[in-house]
């Protein structure tokens, strides 16, 4: 059995962790608010950018002119992964879950026989996968300087992803986030932005007609990458609203966790220390008594 | 009858304004400026640099705007752009860095024609604003 100094180390140990993870928890509760504020205040442009799009795609008359980033490049032999995880630890299973998931969708390609190229945002996701894909991760992107999940960095995000597509690199990208539920459930999911997927909503035909000025390849042309800025930052808002969330409920059980270790350290210390005092009296006693 | 229509402007960060007594907007269209009055016809166009004028029964308000996308459909205007800034509260040094962006970017020979294009608009509508 430990020593009773022993017992003490631990139990003041036990405690001061607890006050860490307490202290996480109360940051990460307050961030939550306002990550989870911008989520919903991003949500009207995004779903807007979506409704233009989609009625646009409609209205196209010839699709096999309509722009590569719209129909795809006719192939789809190489795939493009985009990873979003986040700079920091400490958030439960939050950067597992994607990985998890991320995972289960490459093994998916390579039994197809695809080529498989992944960016990672966010340096978790990037220590994670690159002790098994390492050669296939072809760019990391972090931002570690920026404090919250602002427009200007998806869209420098959504600008790599152009650009590579149109020098031809790949031909289908996917992007992978923790979709923001709710404090304790965030569902990790997988988007395809190229081609869009555009069948979702072919149910409900809008027969509205619309007047374009300019015409629709053009207006579609410039629409296309906008709208892939436009879910990367919407998958960025979700993500860190998730981020937060999933720390926030990991703190809350570790802080409870420790909780419950400093009580049981703290019987098993008066236990102890009650059993060294009932040794000594017995010690005095049968001495008393060999006088 | 009822001459009031509804506009929605939002940016990616947030709903920037939602107002449903407008009368009259006009706005920076991609081929020259556009008025929207109610019951227009459905209509998707993109913005190049200038003001939206928003005029409602409250009064007449005006806005700064990059770029963006409007979309008029069922008498309701909805307008995304990335920047937009209202001109009562656009202070002068903040005019003055946006000039110079954009003329520094000028300056750059590799610039496509219509980003040229772009910029100069830019700036003929921030010095208007001075």
């Amino acid at each position: 059995m430990a020593s009773l100094d022993d017992l003490k180390k631990r139990i003041t140990s036990v405690k001061s962790t607890q006050k860490i993870t307490k202290a996480m928890k109360m940051v990460a509760a307050a961030k939550l608010k306002r990550a989870q504020d911008s989520a919903e205040k991003g949500r009207p442009y995004s779903q807007k950018m979506n409704n233009i799009i989609l009625n646009l795609s409609n209205g196209i008359s010839d699709k096999s002119n309509a722009p590569k980033l719209l129909s795809g490049t006719g192939n789809e032999k190489v795939h493009l992964c985009v990873i979003m995880t986040s700079d920091r630890g400490l958030c439960g299973g939050f950067n597992a879950n994607i990985i998890k998931k991320a995972k289960s969708y490459f093994s998916k390609l390579k039994q197809e026989g695809k080529e498989l190229k992944i960016i990672t945002v966010g340096s978790k996701g990037n220590e994670q996968l690159k002790r098994v894909y390492g050669n296939k991760i072809i760019d990391n992107i972090s931002f570690k300087n920026s404090k919250n999940a602002n427009y200007f960095d998806a869209e420098k995000v959504g600008k790599t992803i152009i650009d590579r597509f149109e020098k031809h690199e790949f031909d289908i990208c996917t992007i992978f986030y923790n979709q923001f539920k709710n404090v304790i459930t965030q569902i990790p999911q997988a988007q395809q932005i190229i081609p869009l997927n555009t069948e979702k909503n072919s149910e409900d035909k809008l027969e509205e007609s619309y007047e374009f000025e300019p015409d629709e390849d053009e207006i579609l042309r410039n629409l296309l990458p906008k709208n892939i800025s436009t879910q990367i930052f919407k998958a960025m808002l979700e993500n860190s609203a998730s981020e937060q969330g999933a720390r926030m409920s990991a703190m809350d059980n570790a802080t409870r966790n420790a909780g419950e270790m400093v009580d049981k350290l703290t019987i098993e210390y008066n236990r102890s220390r009650q059993a060294a005092i009932t040794k000594e009296l017995i010690e005095i006693i049968s001495g008393a008594e060999s006088l | 009858m009822n001459e009031e229509f509804k506009i929605d402007i939002v940016n990616p960060e947030k709903s920037f304004l939602t107002k449903d007594d407008v009368i009259e907007a006009i706005v920076p269209a991609y081929e020259g400026e556009m008025g929207i009055l109610k019951n227009h016809i459905s209509i998707i166009s993109f913005l190049k640099p200038g003001i939206i004028k928003i005029k409602s029964k409250s009064g007449e308000e005006s806005y700064y705007v990059e770029d963006g996308i409007v979309e008029f459909k069922d008498n309701n205007l909805s307008i995304l752009t990335s920047s937009i800034f209202n001109l009562n509260e656009f202070e002068k040094n903040k005019v003055l860095d946006l000039i110079k962006t954009a003329e520094e970017e000028i300056k750059n020979d590799e610039i496509s024609d219509q980003i040229r294009y772009l910029n100069n608009q830019k700036i003929d509508v921030l010095k208007s604003i001075n």
